[in-house]
């Protein structure tokens, strides 16, 4: 089955990742900013990060038939550092045409403090003045709960934010609601250990059904699957759900909130509808409880 | 068009090994636990003691209920920050 990978950081994976994810039905992959696994020194880190992300990962993705989009951001984790923050902010507006930037991202809470409510305020700003989409990540393990609730508020207070603008990423079972009863798309990680398994994301899409929720596998340098969508797709079948539900999860949602932004490259999308026969958007599944 | 979840009875036959295998999982860590000798206070273990009572429960919504034992509480109140426009 075709899909879309809408969280993945290529720039921890090798080249034989995007040749199996290619393999695996993978029409595209969405790649946000985010922490390299130590603070970086200064501003020019991330200038050549992003240059990386607009330039090279596109090439690399090309040689197997994918496109590679990307979102520009300091993320949760180095944006305790506000000074260093507001550097990068002004460096991203440069980057906003090329053409596989779809927004601003992933920006949120990783700590819950007040320096990271800042920064990410001023990105949510940056995201309002350029008419941007915006992927947030929200924080992990047991600070998820309040950071989730923090940045709905953070999102609530600024009146030129459009909750269909806006993906939140990494729900489970206590957040997915949160976000849906927002009116923001969501996304489940799957990822071992500390996020979302196959299965229960697949629960969670019998409970919430199809609308507005994307599944990814936010593959980076820590334990991670790149091919973790496939295996979600696999548990899905096994489960009898039809090829219609599975492919609204995979490929017309994540296409559906990408298509808005101004830079998505709708000839593209018109020759994917020639080669897969992708039917127009479907009414989205509600789940039987 | 509408999704729907398997008939239980048939989840209980595609699911039951690895309910069974995640069962003797907690059991053992369990066990791994008590082989070490007695432990300081620690509020994991009243989380732990918690959430067992919640894998106990006949409600549904157990994961939900166990992903809020194991988070911090949120703070409706909490101090946000305000935009400087000066950035």
């Amino acid at each position: 089955m075709y899909y879309l990978d809408p969280h993945i950081h290529m720039i921890s994976r090798v080249t034989d990742d995007y040749e199996r994810l290619a393999q695996c039905g993978c029409l595209a992959v969405s790649e946000p900013a985010f922490w390299a696994g130590f603070d970086r020194a200064s501003a020019y880190g991330f200038l050549d990060y992003f240059r990386h992300l607009v330039e090279f990962e596109p090439k690399r993705a090309a040689q197997f038939g994918l496109r590679h989009f990307c979102w520009l951001c300091i993320n949760a984790k180095e944006a305790e550092n506000v000074s260093l923050a507001r550097e990068v902010i002004a460096l991203i507006p440069q980057f906003l045409e090329r053409p596989n930037v779809l927004g601003i991202g992933e920006i949120g809470l990783n700590k819950n403090t007040r320096n990271e409510a800042t920064v990410f305020l001023e990105q949510v700003d940056l995201a309002a003045r350029y008419d941007e989409l915006i992927l947030i990540h929200t924080p992990h393990l047991e600070d998820k709960y309040m950071g989730t609730r923090m940045i709905l508020d953070m999102l609530r207070s600024d009146s030129r934010i459009r909750p269909e603008h806006v993906l939140i990423d990494h729900v489970e079972e206590h957040t997915i609601r949160l976000a849906l009863e927002g009116g923001y798309w969501c996304a489940m990680t799957l990822y071992p250990t500390t996020k979302c398994t196959p299965q229960r994301a697949a629960d969670m899409i019998e409970m919430y059904g199809t609308e507005r929720i994307l599944v990814n596998s936010a593959g980076d340098w820590g334990p991670s699957d790149p091919l973790a969508v496939p295996k979600f797709i696999q548990e899905m079948k096994r489960r009898g759900h039809s090829e219609a539900v599975i492919r609204r999860v995979v490929l017309e949602n994540p296409l559906a909130f990408f298509r808005q932004s101004r830079r998505w490259p709708r000839d593209w999308e018109e020759s994917l509808n020639g080669q897969l026969a992708i039917p127009a958007a479907e009414p989205a599944v509600a789940a039987v409880r | 068009m509408t999704i729907t979840s398997l008939p239980a009875a048939e989840v209980l036959n595609r699911y039951f090994l690895e309910l069974r295998s995640k069962l003797l999982d907690i059991a053992a860590i369990l066990d791994r636990l008590d082989r070490g000798g007695p432990l300081p206070a620690d509020a994991r273990l009243g989380q732990i003691r918690q959430a067992l009572q919640e894998l106990a429960s006949s409600t549904p919504g157990r994961a939900e209920r166990i992903q809020l034992i194991f988070s911090r509480p949120y703070d409706p109140n909490w101090e946000r920050p305000r935009l400087s426009r000066n950035q």
